[in-house]
């Protein structure tokens, strides 16, 4: 096993999608990542809208498509008619580049997250570090849109964003940091294998990371939705104190792109906890994929296996979305100073703690 | 999260709630699919039975927004008896309510003394130009159809004295008209002649005393109406109203073409006849069909000089005659002596005790 | 918001950071300068056009100037030109949640002009409705206090519930909102069959979806961090403020018209005050809740009160108010309002003032609002309880 270990870090795993033809290979590469990009998070804009329609006593969208699947297209369509308005006192560069800078980063994420047995773009060995690395810079883009708005309620909500993401970055990548100490790799799918063949130690049981670091799964978690400005965290956007926060005065396309970024990157974060924490796309600890029984489900695992990993990982992936909206429906709003309290007093403590603990656990065990 | 304690039972709660609430059922009415059930008493949209409008003005005074316009012109009407005098009365020319002013107060149908609006629950005439939220006399004619008949009252209530009296009236009427069926051993025109007992009250004191059951749709119609683009709903109530038109024309020539007519039968006949030429003919109280609005008087106004009414012309002869003598021109004897018998038939009928 | 917009017109060129107007604190580096924010008139938080100038340093409050009248609609001087027919059209639109209770106050002034004995039943009818009307209005508030908060779904449930009670009180009186039920004397009409008996389960069935919003709510840790002690309000600054309803109830001071100065035949039954310690916004709408509860204690004792008989007396065709005047207080669902009602003997009133809960309660707003943050500026005002209609009239 140990070897196992020294070969994943050394060598990277290769994708399935990685072909003879270099151009095969990139055009299946970028249908992976456009299509986690664009689909996926309207599957999970589609679960959104039904749940919390459902948790509220309403139907939510039933027009649109059947039983209303193609509400988010339409949204889309109609995102792209509307008119594009830039108000008069803006930074007009900074105001239009904004969108963009927020929402590429999270389109780059998605070229490092694992959705299956080697199905994924590609497997770096600083997955993880890339992941967190990049994700930060989504705040430039919010603070960019909320000062070059020209108005007081974008900015104070640009400055809640880069406030609170600052200080959220902290437990999620210490939390994250716990998560590489116990794999011993940095890249994602070495985690994933590593949770696949992680026993309690002294016994024959198989376990994914989440349950000997149910905290720092805790705090994976409410970082996670902090970064994202999910409710009950979503003091930038705060409709009714700030209007719509940095995104106040943005319409059209422009507005759509932000509002892509917070779904694709609920996305991105459920991926990212799915695969630190739960285990990637194994359906059960110590159940391998069919097909996968030798290879402990990290490579090439047939057809009938693959599909069931891509399977197993969407579901956890929306299990994952429909905590958090399920979050958003229960629990009013924290006040800004409350949650900079929380994590700079509660969750940054706990997660060296974690981190400590888990460390010691590791060189003794 | 009281800042720095672990969450406690309140957030468990929370989600437990809404959780039970994702079972359960939504609450959401699908709205143009699924018919919102309205009670009969929504003030939707005002009907107006244009038949029963003597032009009184008093719904377009009283309205706060002024949104009520009505013309009208005088006609005269020729003599009903012989020897009787020509009279005068209004003609609605248009009748309009601008419902983009409206605030749907119901002073106006709360005001109209002779039950010519109504208040009916349609609510889908929104349009896209507001010139068009102004409804004139016909389309206002076409909500009557939509208006349903009056809830009754809590069993606590009491009934108005005039609907109170007015029920027992019929009451009375219906079980003689039922006695003088059974009499004449007519099956045909039983079921049809006799008026529907307490409905009296509330019911519109229009056509004939002839009430259809049942309520079908008159397909043709309704095919119709649909092909021209109304709405469902205002199509179904169209083609009802058209079904219970045609129903009462067919009652109506089936009745007439029997032979053991009974008496009360005639009256109505006679009573629809004179309220179809006469529109403020509320004079002639006797007949069934005018007991409401006779009674309605009665209960209102007894000893007020003012308020009697007093059928026919006539011209006393006598003042007649001397006004001739004193030179007058036989146009201003005849009106003078045509008020004197007025005034003198008020007397009589005051001195008579009062009730018409 | 358009500040900054409106200054670029005026002074082109300066940039979108730069306040002009305002002082700069401190020197040096750290010189900042204190922020306007124009809250309102067209924002998520005032529902309606209600504008509040917050003067801001960061995100804390240093001052706030609320600016009223954007939705003067002037019902005083349009009631001195309607008779009492139509006024009861006006009054139950300045405050569009409790049409009810405004009809029945300008209703109870006139008749207590021309010194009418209104029927039993009427009275009993009056209260039964003007009950389920303080908790149609109440929910709404429980809702829109939780969406202040970021909590969305208490709304739904709260719409929930008003959509039942709304059908039950259409039903009877033919609108939603504005019901125009009361008229000088009684009712325009009696109840219609069998309204009793749902009033009944509509009873039960509200009272069984409460717990709903204790848990979801009241009880939840968030909901207190944010709401507890921000913006407490002394009784005596309430009364000197002549904040009335369940604001001052929140304030510990059991003031309740039904209970102080029984009007209608509420001395007959037995009413509830809910009352709160602090009077901070948590007790605002733990007493806003507790209410609800209360009015539907009211309700079933109604339903075993009530007498029969007929709901309305005989009027001339044009009601003359006698040359006089009176001043009749009701507590409305968001706090005492009065009539003040003046004539000449006339059709019409010579003199309606109206003394709005609404507006006697945002005064206390600047007192309420100095020093919190912004955050809590909103939790604040959800609490506080107004109508846009009711402050401006």
């Amino acid at each position: 096993m140990t070897t196992f270990h020294a070969t994943a870090f050394t060598n990277q795993a290769t994708s399935i999608l990685t072909q003879e033809s270099w151009l095969v290979s990139l055009g299946l590469k970028v249908a992976l990542v456009l299509g986690m990009f664009l689909v996926v998070p309207l599957v999970g804009g589609y679960l959104e809208h039904k749940t919390m329609a459902r948790m509220q006593d309403r139907r939510g969208p039933v027009e649109a498509g059947p039983f209303g699947t193609l509400q988010l297209v339409a949204d889309g369509i109609k995102f792209i008619q509307k008119e594009d308005i830039i108000p008069r006192a803006a930074d007009r560069w900074i105001f239009s580049l904004a969108p963009g800078l927020a929402l590429v980063p999270t389109l780059l994420i998605f070229a490092v997250v694992p959705l299956g047995p080697g199905v994924f773009a590609l497997d770096l060995e600083l997955g993880l570090f890339y992941a967190l690395a990049i994700g930060s810079v989504s705040v430039l883009g919010i603070l960019m849109g909320g000062w070059a708005s020209a108005n007081k309620f974008s900015l104070i909500g640009g400055l809640r964003a880069g406030g609170q993401l600052i200080a959220y970055e902290l437990p999620l990548i210490l939390a994250a940091i716990t998560v590489a100490v116990q794999a011993g790799t940095l890249s994602l799918v070495g985690i994933v294998e590593a949770q696949a063949t992680f026993m309690i130690p002294g016994t024959d049981i198989n376990l994914w990371f989440g349950v000997p670091q149910f905290v720092g799964l805790a705090i994976f978690f409410i970082a996670a939705m902090a970064e994202l400005s999910r409710p009950p965290f979503d003091m930038p956007i705060a409709d009714s104190e700030l209007v719509f926060g940095y995104m106040t005065e943005y319409s059209g396309m422009k507005f759509a792109m932000f509002l892509l970024t917070e779904y694709a990157g609920m996305i991105v974060m459920a991926a990212l906890i799915t695969v630190l924490y739960l285990g990637g796309w194994q359906p059960l600890p110590g159940v391998p994929l069919p097909g996968c029984e030798g290879t402990a489900g990290l490579f090439d695992c047939g057809l009938v296996g693959t599909l069931v990993g891509v399977g197993v990982m969407l579901g956890k992936i929306m299990a994952i979305v429909f905590v958090m909206v399920w979050l958003r429906v229960a629990y009013p709003r924290l006040r800004e100073d409350q949650l900079q309290r929380m994590s700079w007093l509660v969750l940054v403590p706990l997660a060296l703690v974690n981190l400590a603990v888990v460390t010691v656990a590791k060189v003794v065990f | 999260m009281a800042t720095t304690s672990p969450p406690g039972i309140g957030l468990l709660k929370g989600l437990g709630v809404t959780i039970k609430h994702l079972a359960g059922r939504p609450s959401t009415q699908m709205y143009p699919k699924e018919r919102p059930d309205l009670p009969p008493r929504t003030r939707g949209v005002i009907a107006l039975m244009d038949e029963n409008c003597t032009v009184c003005m008093l719904c377009a005074r009283e309205c706060p927004d002024w949104c009520i316009y009505i013309d009208s012109h005088k006609e005269s009407v020729p003599a009903a008896k012989e020897g009787g005098r020509a009279r005068t009365r209004n003609v609605l020319d248009r009748f309009a309510i601008d419902f983009s002013l409206c605030m749907y107060c119901g002073i106006c149908v709360e005001v109209c003394p002779f039950d010519a609006l109504w208040w009916s629950p349609e609510f889908e005439y929104s349009e896209y130009v507001m010139d068009e939220m102004l409804h004139e006399m016909g389309r206002l004619r076409e909500w009557m159809d939509t208006v349903p008949p009056p809830p009754g009252l809590d069993d606590g209530a009491v009934a108005p004295a005039e609907v109170a009296e007015a029920i027992e009236k019929a009451e009375l009427e219906q079980a003689k008209a039922i006695e003088t069926a059974e009499a004449a051993d007519s099956d045909d025109a039983k079921p049809e002649a006799k008026d529907g007992g307490g409905k009296s009250a509330e019911a519109k004191p229009k056509k004939s005393d002839i009430r259809v059951e049942g309520g079908e749709v008159d397909q043709e119609v309704y095919d119709q109406l649909i092909a021209e683009g109304k709405s469902e709903r205002m199509a179904r109530a169209k083609a009802k109203a058209a079904w219970v038109r045609k129903e009462k024309q067919r009652l109506a020539e089936e009745q007439s073409s029997s032979d053991d007519q009974t008496s009360d039968t005639d009256a109505a006949d006679d009573s629809e006849a004179t309220s179809d030429d006469d529109a403020s003919a509320a004079d002639d109280g006797a007949s069934a069909d005018d007991t409401d609005e006779a009674a309605d008087e009665a209960a209102e106004a007894k000893p007020k000089k003012s308020d009697i009414r007093v059928e026919g012309g006539e011209v006393d002869q006598e003042v007649y005659d001397q006004l001739i003598a004193e030179g007058k021109s036989e146009r201003i004897a005849r009106a003078k002596a045509k008020a004197a018998w007025v005034r003198k038939e008020k007397q009589r009928i005051i001195d008579e005790g009062g009730d018409a | 918001m358009s500040d900054l917009t409106t200054r670029d017109q005026v002074h082109p060129g300066t940039a979108p950071g730069e306040d002009i107007h305002l002082e700069i604190l401190g020197d040096g580096d750290f010189a900042t300068a204190d922020m306007s924010l124009s809250i309102g008139p067209a924002h998520p938080a005032t529902h309606g056009v209600f504008r509040i100038v917050l003067q801001m340093d960061g995100e804390r409050v240093v001052d706030a100037y609320p600016v009223i009248g954007y939705m003067h609609r002037g019902f005083e001087k349009l009631a001195e030109h309607r008779d009492y027919r139509q006024i009861k059209a006006l009054v139950n639109r300045h405050d569009w949640l409790s049409g009810f209770s405004n009809e029945l106050g300008v209703a109870l002034a006139v008749e207590q002009m021309l010194e009418m004995e209104v029927p039993e039943r009427a009275q009993w009818i009056r209260m039964l409705i003007a009950e389920w009307n303080r908790i149609l209005n109440h929910l709404m508030f429980v809702g829109s206090f939780a969406i202040e908060l970021g909590a969305i779904t208490p709304m739904f449930y709260a719409f929930r519930e008003r959509e039942d009670i709304q059908h039950l009180l259409e039903s009877a009186t033919g609108g939603r909102l504005h019901f125009t039920y009361n008229q000088v004397g009684g009712l325009k009409i009696d109840l219609p069959k069998g309204f009793l008996r749902q009033s009944m389960g509509l009873s039960q069935h509200v009272r069984k979806r409460l717990p709903d919003y204790f848990d979801l709510v009241l009880g939840n840790e968030i909901f207190q961090a944010r709401t507890k002690g921000i913006g407490p309000l002394p009784t005596d600054v309430a009364l000197s403020y002549g904040v009335t309803g369940p604001a001052l109830q929140a304030t510990g001071l059991p003031e309740d018209s039904r209970v102080t100065e029984p009007y209608l035949k509420y001395g007959d039954i037995d009413v509830r005050v809910p009352v709160g310690e602090n009077g901070d916004s948590f007790d605002r709408f733990s007493v806003l809740l507790h209410r609800i509860e209360a009015s539907l204690d009211i309700i079933d004792q109604i339903h075993d009160h009530m007498p029969a008989g007929p709901v309305n007396s005989k009027l001339p065709k044009m009601v003359k108010a006698p040359e006089g005047a009176t001043y009749v207080r009701t507590e409305n669902p968001l706090g005492q309002l009065g009539y003040w009602l003046e004539s000449d003997g006339g059709r019409t009133p010579w003199r309606l003032k109206m003394r709005t809960p609404s507006f006697s309660n945002v005064q206390a707003i600047p007192y309420l609002l100095r020093g919190v943050l912004v955050p809590d500026a909103v939790a604040v005002l959800g609490s506080v309880f107004f109508v846009v209609g009711d402050i401006d009239r």
